[in-house]
């Protein structure tokens, strides 16, 4: 959770500076819930995440050297600088990348376990979506195709309150997203997205119950957007007295104290954030350094049959 | 491929061709799999006819009627090593599934640095086919595909280039998009017996001729030799290249033809205003300065009456009297 939140921390420091050239999407105050779900997973599983994928990504164990030069647009990049923060994959963790459409990773999480089972494999899938997309189609398809065909995925929607700018509650009807995912019969858990004991425990249990050949499970987890929608938006839309009041629940900071009040010193928290600060210090400066794309770059990758010229 | 008169042919309709490129391809590929609507049914037209009693529901897939979820399950099983095959029924009910075609599918490798490819056929039956299925079960949209980078574009016309082209599809590595000519699945043709692929890129001239060069693919190519028989009757000599892949497209084969033969026609059934035929035109002139003309569909949408759907139509006679016009015999 820390080196996720190092992470953006660094990654607004670079788009504020100038170094990191397009948008960039920050789930600060999201953490526990990205954590939490990964913290179950092995290797072989596989990720699809979001347009605020970087907790994802990391959780997932993607490397943040990698994935800070990719936010630079460097050669050295996840995806040698062709995509940026939307785009992030580590294709060697299982991490089948972030999204730039809301909704896109759910049919491809799917699609990912129904290839495992094709292949005989004991891999599962994870989809993280927001709370936007569960008004959109594919979240109706594709918890109704993995529950038809019961298949191992769980679907985690990170409830972060805001649609973009809107809040999500003023664009919801009904009884919101764990109702509509019980409807179709999937099996549901509703958690405080905020505390990633409970994340985890939760996720451990429908992940058995994945793991198991029991079908997809639905985790409703929702949290707090500490910051804007992208790291333009200065967030007009709340009052710096709800912001005040979230902060205290800062999932992080949630974290701590239950570590103090289990005994650990203080020394050793302040030492896991020091450890945090430095390796994405690191992740920067290699950035920096890394070669930029050429224009030949533009061309490659594209299609074997009938490539650009 | 040219078919030589010395090889073992079979006769078969395109839509057995085509449900036989896919079993010849999955008895030879444990990761090839096909999902679809109706597919346990043998899907719509037949193309599927048989194959779940040999392969099981783990690979012919009969999904619900969701198009996105059809298009992104594929798109999510390539990436994680698998080879599907996606029946989208027809073109038409694929524009549900736009975004995961164009900004999932024809995108990903790209976008993703090269770490991943995208080995999947995604099947679009397109055209008016049986006729007056009206404005939304009729339309071509290739130029729409082809425009979009990432995507091979594959338009056969024929029961050999249907097996050719779709055995060769599947075991592509980029995602290819057949579109099968839904109007000419019932038509028969001689199909070489035995393993073969039709090469991606390649143009076959189906008729030679001096005096004109006529471009055309996929359900239009009857029409087409129709016309040019129409035509060798007035005494103009007409060569007929069926394109059959669309992105990459045969440009030496269609350049050398025109430079030969001084004029050149390209006649498609999607509308003709931003239609494919017009970046063929332009290259045509770009390349040797031939004259060119163009004949498609007015931009309307295909009209229900047999009146309004013929008016859309690009019929034998219609080419033929572009074929006069542009050899200046009018």
């Amino acid at each position: 959770m820390t080196r996720i939140r190092e992470f953006e921390r660094h990654a607004r420091i670079g788009y504020d500076g100038g170094e990191i050239p397009g948008v960039v999407h920050l789930s600060i105050g999201q953490e526990a819930v990205a954590a939490g779900v990964c913290a179950n997973l092995e290797r072989e599983d596989f990720v699809a995440s979001t347009h605020r994928g970087h907790g994802h990504c990391i959780a997932k164990g993607a490397k943040v050297t990698a994935m800070m030069a990719e936010l630079f647009g460097k050669t050295t990049g996840t995806n040698k600088g062709k995509g940026g923060s939307m785009h992030i994959a580590d294709f060697s963790v299982g991490m089948l990348g972030a999204n730039g459409v809301v909704g896109g990773g759910i049919g491809i999480a799917v699609g990912a376990a129904q290839a495992s089972r094709l292949l005989g494999k004991n891999s599962i899938s994870v989809c993280f979506f927001g709370d936007g997309a569960v008004n959109r189609g594919p979240f109706l398809e594709g918890l109704n195709w993995a529950a038809v065909f019961t298949l191992p995925v769980l679907f985690v929607c990170e409830d972060n309150a805001f649609s973009a700018f809107t809040r999500a509650s003023s664009t919801t009807a009904g009884k919101g997203a764990s109702a509509r995912a019980e409807a179709i019969g999937v099996e549901t858990r509703a958690v405080d997205g905020n505390d990633v004991f409970a994340v985890y425990d939760a996720a451990r249990e429908l992940l058995g119950r994945v793991r198991a050949g029991q079908g997809p499970a639905f985790l409703y987890a929702p949290t707090y957007r500490l910051d804007g929608h992208t790291v333009f938006d200065k967030a007009p839309y709340r009052t710096s007295e709800e912001l005040e009041r979230k902060r205290e629940h800062d999932p992080i900071a949630e974290l701590e104290s239950y570590l103090h009040r289990s005994g650990v010193a203080q020394e050793s928290i302040e030492e896991i954030h020091l450890e945090a600060r430095e390796e994405m210090v690191r992740a920067m400066e290699a950035a920096r350094r890394a070669p930029l794309p050429t224009e030949a770059d533009a061309f490659s990758d594209v299609q074997n049959i009938g490539a650009p010229a | 491929m040219s078919v030589e008169s010395t090889v073992k042919t079979t006769t078969v309709t395109i839509a057995e061709a085509a449900r036989d490129a896919l079993a010849e391809e999955m008895r030879r590929d444990p990761t090839v799999w096909a999902l679809g609507e109706d597919l346990a049914a043998g899907g719509i037209f037949g193309t599927y006819k048989g194959l779940l009693d040999e392969f099981g529901p783990q690979r012919i897939v009969s999904t619900p009627i969701s198009e996105s979820m059809i298009m992104n399950v594929g798109f999510g099983a390539a990436i994680a090593g698998t080879r599907p095959v996606i029946e989208m029924r027809i073109l038409d009910f694929a524009l549900c599934a736009w975004d995961e075609l164009i900004n999932q599918i024809a995108k990903a490798r790209f976008m993703f640095g090269g770490q991943t490819s995208v080995p999947l056929v995604v099947r679009l039956p397109q055209g008016i086919g049986r006729g007056f299925q009206a404005a939304q079960h009729s339309q071509s949209l290739e130029a729409w595909l082809v425009h979009t980078p990432g995507l091979v574009v594959l338009a056969p016309a024929t029961a050999a280039d249907e097996k050719g082209l779709l055995k060769a599809a599947i075991r592509s590595d980029d995602p290819v998009v057949m579109l099968d000519p839904k109007s000419l699945f019932a038509a028969s043709g001689e199909v070489p017996a035995g393993d073969y692929t039709t090469p991606i890129g390649e143009a076959r001239i189906a008729r030679q001729g001096n005096d004109l060069t006529l471009v055309t693919w996929s359900s239009l190519l009857p029409a087409v030799l129709d016309a040019s028989e129409q035509a060798a009757e007035a005494g103009i000599s007409v060569e007929v290249i069926d394109l059959r892949s669309l992105w990459p497209w045969d440009r030496a084969c269609v350049l050398t033809s025109a430079a030969r033969t001084k004029r050149a026609l390209i006649a498609h059934e999607a509308v003709l205003v931003g239609g494919f035929g017009a970046e063929i035109a332009a290259t045509i002139t770009e390349e040797t300065g031939v004259p060119v003309a163009r004949i498609g569909a007015p931009r309307i949408p295909v009209g229900y009456a047999p009146i309004l759907e013929n008016t859309y139509r690009v019929t034998a006679d219609k080419i033929f009297e572009a074929i006069r016009k542009a050899t200046g015999s009018r």
